[in-house]
């Protein structure tokens, strides 16, 4: 558990733009979380059947693909997994200036009917979340909707919470959460840095280098 | 993001791939059952048509749609532009009505430019006299990259009514822009003068440019505009400028046909060449909903603010 108080308290610096992050979550931990969700899901959909995984982008995607392989690993079938961008449903679209969009990628066997777990890397705000059920809603009418997210730091806005959490991590809002994984950044870890990227719950979010970045960028606020 | 588009040479490399990647994402829309973003939605579009159109309009419009936004069509016959009221004017009332954006397209060249002077709002040029036509040229763009595969080092030939196009102009701004070698293709009569001047070469044998182009771009030959002799005959000017199918089987086996439309069928390009599996007409605007979804989404997504 790390609080920004405890730093403080251990005479760490708070403030300043240079402080590096911390790792709260070791590479040998998220996949020990990753396979004990990947479990936790054959339990409560009795054994997979129909299940959908969609990745939010960036870094759902590559978890949700995590997630199919260690499911097909215990049950011996393949698991359809996909990305779902949430960029035009956002109810933030107008704060900031219009960004590029993420990719969307439905598996073939589409979501009607099916169980989607729709997977992140943070559960913040709660509002990604909120688009991504829009978005959703679009593409079909699954059976059934779950969250799967590898890091929930609270400070919900919405009534929205996790299915499967891979750990719960309690923050201040003045820090930031960021999740690194292999297929995008090239290391798997979870920072913490007493930084916040920008003020205000709403204006805060994807650390951008402009309106013109290709990607979204890491970020701890949910919603890259 | 810039806040108008203008011209397709206001647009970076960056900005022009940003439209690019964005109009390949909102391409699936198409697919789906329900074919529908809430993005836009409250957002107001005007289409301030001065000159006939049909399928840049009709596609403006069920991009607009597509993305949730308002759409007001305003053409001139029938408003009170018949009666007299300036452009200047014109633009005013659509302020007062509170346009977001305003989609133009005038017979005179700078019209746009003018008008976002007037307005709060987006303007978008969707034509401008022989000036420019930069959406065309994004979805051209689009089509190359999605048949071909790439945009940077392709050989690209725009064939024909050079001086009375502008297709012709945004193609070769956009297209540099985007690492693509352009050659235009023409009568001496119809090359603009200043042709020099543009970031591309010029040659005046359509046989000899043929076997080296990755693209050819056929562009209409625009009678309504040519107050003048360019050239002596219809037909001589199809002998040597049209593209017929045994000139077709001179392009690369890769290569592919293109035609902003509406075709003159018979003159520039012959039916056969304009039906084959070469022609990308029919893509082409299909992928112009995408790449104008993409326009307006960029330019009214999001805060508006410069960065």
């Amino acid at each position: 558990m790390v609080h920004a108080a405890d730093q403080a308290a251990r005479g760490e610096p708070r403030r300043g733009d240079r402080e590096p992050a911390r790792a709260v979550f070791e590479p040998e931990e998220i996949r020990r979380a990753l396979t004990r969700i990947a479990h936790e899901i054959l339990e409560r959909t009795n054994g997979g059947d129909d299940v959908v995984l969609l990745g939010i982008p960036t870094r759902g995607v590559p978890l949700a693909h995590r997630l199919a392989e260690r499911l097909e690993q215990v049950e011996g079938r393949p698991v359809p997994a996909g990305s779902l961008d949430i960029t035009m449903f956002r109810d933030d679209l107008r704060l900031r200036p219009a960004r590029a969009l993420g990719h969307t990628e439905v598996p073939a066997a589409g979501v009607d009917g099916r169980i989607v777990v729709l997977v992140d890397d943070v559960l913040y705000s709660g509002r990604t979340v909120r688009a991504a059920l829009d978005a959703l809603g679009e593409l079909g009418r699954p059976r059934a909707v779950q969250l799967a997210v590898l890091v929930d730091r609270g400070h919900r806005e919405l009534p929205i919470r996790a299915d499967y959490v891979g750990k719960n991590l309690p923050t201040s809002q003045r820090e930031t959460v960021r999740v690194l994984l292999t297929e995008v950044d090239g290391e798997d870890a979870v920072l913490l840095s007493a930084v916040p990227l920008s003020t205000g719950p709403l204006t805060t979010g994807p650390l951008t280098t402009g309106p013109l970045t290709t990607g979204p960028l890491t970020t701890g606020q949910e919603g890259s | 993001m810039i806040r108008h588009l203008i011209s397709a040479g206001d647009l970076s490399l960056d900005e022009a791939l940003l439209i690019l990647d964005t109009a390949d994402e909102l391409d699936q829309i198409a697919e789906r059952p329900v074919k529908k973003l809430p993005t836009l939605r409250g957002r107001t579009v005007v289409n301030l048509f001065f000159e006939d159109s049909t399928r840049t309009r009709i596609s403006f419009e069920a991009a607009a749609k597509r993305l949730s936004a308002d759409v007001i069509n305003f053409s001139a016959k029938g408003s009170s532009v018949a009666k007299g009221e300036s452009l200047k004017d014109t633009a005013l009332t659509l302020q007062a009505m509170g346009a977001d954006a305003v989609v133009i397209r005038h017979g005179a060249s700078g019209a746009p430019h003018r008008l976002a002077g007037w307005v709060r709002g987006s303007v978008v040029n969707a034509g401008d006299g022989a000036h420019e036509h930069p959406t065309q040229a994004l979805l051209d763009a689009f089509t190359m990259r999605r048949r071909l595969g790439r945009l940077e080092g392709l050989r690209v030939s725009i064939v024909g009514d050079v001086l009375h196009s502008r297709v012709a102009r945004s193609n070769v701004l956009l297209l540099s822009t985007l690492g693509a070698e352009v050659t235009l293709v023409a009568p001496p009569t119809l090359l603009p003068v200043a042709v020099g001047s543009w970031p591309c070469s010029v040659g005046y044998d359509l046989d000899a440019a043929l076997p080296k182009a990755d693209v050819v771009m056929m562009l209409r030959v625009q009678q309504e505009r040519m107050n003048a002799a360019y050239f002596p005959t219809v037909r001589e000017y199809s002998r040597r400028y049209g593209l017929d199918a045994s000139r077709m089987a001179l392009l690369p086996e890769h290569g592919i046909v293109m035609h902003p439309g509406p075709m003159n069928r018979g003159v520039e390009i012959a039916a056969e060449v304009a039906d084959s599996v070469r022609s990308t007409i029919v893509e082409q605007v299909a992928n112009g909903v995408s790449v104008r979804m993409a326009v307006l989404y960029l330019l009214l997504g999001g805060s508006g603010a410069q960065a």
